[in-house]
């Protein structure tokens, strides 16, 4: 068997135990009460929508537990194509990408489509602090402290038509500043969606920095997606454009080898990449590797998702 | 020439020996992952020991340097050394010494399978390259034996093309390398007028 863990317990119910513990600080958290502004604004823009609110306060707390990798590992190790295929290639080469100034299309089933400067697409909203762990494909991972706004938010004022059940996020294209699109390693330009409900998910960030500062261009400036419990490749960086669509849209890594990056990319441990085992993960910074937790850890928040989904199928 | 091959690994253990705090003013170059770094440049070293190893023959006959001859046999066993610590990082780091663990990523991913196997191809060979095994097992039965070497080309280029993700320049370079060196003997062999002995003909 390859598989230990029975698979008729429906994902729901596996909750992680250090999850728990998480969720126990949390209560001690509050009821210390400092820096926890964010998290009640949190809660609130949750309740107003009568959805997740739990989770995302959860999570959010359960953040301040998890000890964050260094500022030099999250900058300095990152798969970034666009600017060389190595770890060490965005660092090294990302420093040609300009970001100011920045406009994104916002295209398709969509009340007003048009083209966005940054600004006035991020103005109205205040960034929050999110810690998530980030788990990648290739069964490494990090936990990267954040800063960004939930999609929700956006997509909520972007006002889309209810015919929209998909949203597309592109990488800028541009060979001159992204020396990676010079060799045609993936379909340029970059591409990966969401299913409206995964995007207006309270968890959904566009990140904006990270520890306090400027997002730095090799982790995705100006704006990059963040969906903590899929899997790195989900996250569009340089997002130049917004697409809302009424069907699934075909996506770079899927386009690039179907069998072995699916559209949905949910962190899993019981399904397998056929090169990577998925079951165990190394945390950038220690030896040995970690058991890899069901939806990277956040299956309390999202299982419900992908429920009566078979998630062996839709990798 | 043997303080040159063992470069890598000096290098290696300055790093590490940095990474562990144990030696200020060294910067090491393992980046942020240093187990995934230590697994890429020891499995490359080996596969350029092994790329060496097969050069000294063509570039003996090229250019007459007999003198060459006698470095093959540490050439070869540092192929050999640089795949132990290959093999060990993995075992120890990426399995944590669990047996089953091990052989279920073993018949789970190929690209292990064949590492694998090409790992163990090299264990006869360095077992056999004491003066005393290649007199217990003859000259013709060991020579037949070494030509395990060349499976062991194509197992570690496979092995390499096939744990990249995409970017596959670096795996078709090393696999040219060795399609050179490899067919350079299939023509030497061919040609049997140039070698005194026609033993060599396959």
């Amino acid at each position: 068997m390859l598989i230990r863990r029975p698979s008729d317990i429906p994902s729901s119910e596996i909750t992680p135990e250090d999850q728990w513990l998480d969720r126990r600080a949390f209560v001690k958290r509050v009821g210390l009460a400092t820096a926890s502004v964010s998290l009640l604004a949190a809660c609130s823009a949750g309740e107003r929508d009568g959805a997740d609110a739990h989770g995302v306060a959860a999570d959010t707390a359960g953040a301040g537990l998890l000890q964050p990798n260094s500022y030099e590992d999250i900058t300095s190790y990152n798969n970034y194509y666009e600017f060389g295929t190595d770890k060490s290639d965005p660092h090294d080469n990302a420093g040609s990408l300009r970001t100011q100034p920045w406009s994104v299309e916002i295209a398709g089933l969509v009340k007003k489509p048009g083209i966005m400067p940054l600004e006035d697409l991020l103005r109205p909203h205040t960034p929050e602090d999110r810690t998530y762990r980030l788990r990648c494909v290739e069964a490494w991972s990090m936990v990267i402290p954040w800063q960004g706004i939930p999609l929700r938010d956006i997509i909520t004022r972007l006002d889309p038509l209810p015919s929209a059940r998909f949203v597309a996020f592109t990488t800028l294209f541009d060979p001159q500043q992204m020396p990676g699109q010079r060799r045609p390693i993936l379909p340029w330009p970059y591409v990966d969606a969401l299913r409206m409900d995964e995007a207006m998910h309270p968890l959904t960030l566009i990140a904006t920095g990270l520890y306090g500062k400027a997002l730095p261009n090799q982790n995705g400036a100006p704006l990059r997606l963040v969906v903590p419990w899929k899997y790195g490749f989900k996250g569009v960086k340089a997002i130049v454009k917004m697409e809302f669509l009424d069907r699934q849209p075909v996506t770079t890594w899927n386009q690039a080898a179907p069998n072995e990056y699916g559209f949905w990319a949910n962190v899993n441990p019981q399904v397998d990449h056929p090169r990577w085992t998925q079951s165990r993960e190394r945390r950038i910074g220690e030896f040995r590797r970690r058991e890899t937790l069901m939806f990277n850890g956040y299956a309390e928040q999202v299982a419900s998702l992908y429920s009566g989904m078979d998630l062996r199928r839709n990798f | 020439m043997f303080l040159l091959c063992l470069v890598p690994a000096l290098l290696l253990v300055l790093d590490w020996s940095a990474e562990l705090g144990w030696l200020a003013g060294w910067q090491s170059a393992l980046g942020a992952d240093q187990i995934r770094s230590t697994e890429l440049r020891t499995g490359l070293w080996t596969l350029r020991f092994l790329a060496i190893t097969l050069a000294v023959s063509p570039v003996r006959q090229l250019t007459g340097w007999s003198g060459l001859a006698r470095y093959r046999r540490m050439l070869g066993l540092f192929v050999f050394f640089y795949a132990v610590v290959h093999v060990a990082t993995w075992s120890w780091a990426d399995t944590n010494f669990e047996l089953s663990f091990m052989l279920k990523e073993i018949a789970k991913h190929r690209y292990i399978l064949v590492g694998m196997l090409t790992f163990l191809m090299l264990v006869p060979l360095a077992i056999t390259s004491t003066k005393g095994m290649i007199r217990r097992l003859g000259g013709r039965r060991w020579n037949r034996l070494h030509r395990l070497v060349y499976l062991a080309a194509v197992g570690g280029t496979v092995h390499y093309l096939w744990a990249v993700k995409k970017d596959t320049f670096f795996p078709l370079v090393y696999l040219a390398v060795f399609i050179v060196l490899l067919s350079w003997r299939v023509l030497q062999a061919q040609r049997p007028v140039i070698t005194p002995r026609r033993t060599a003909r396959s």
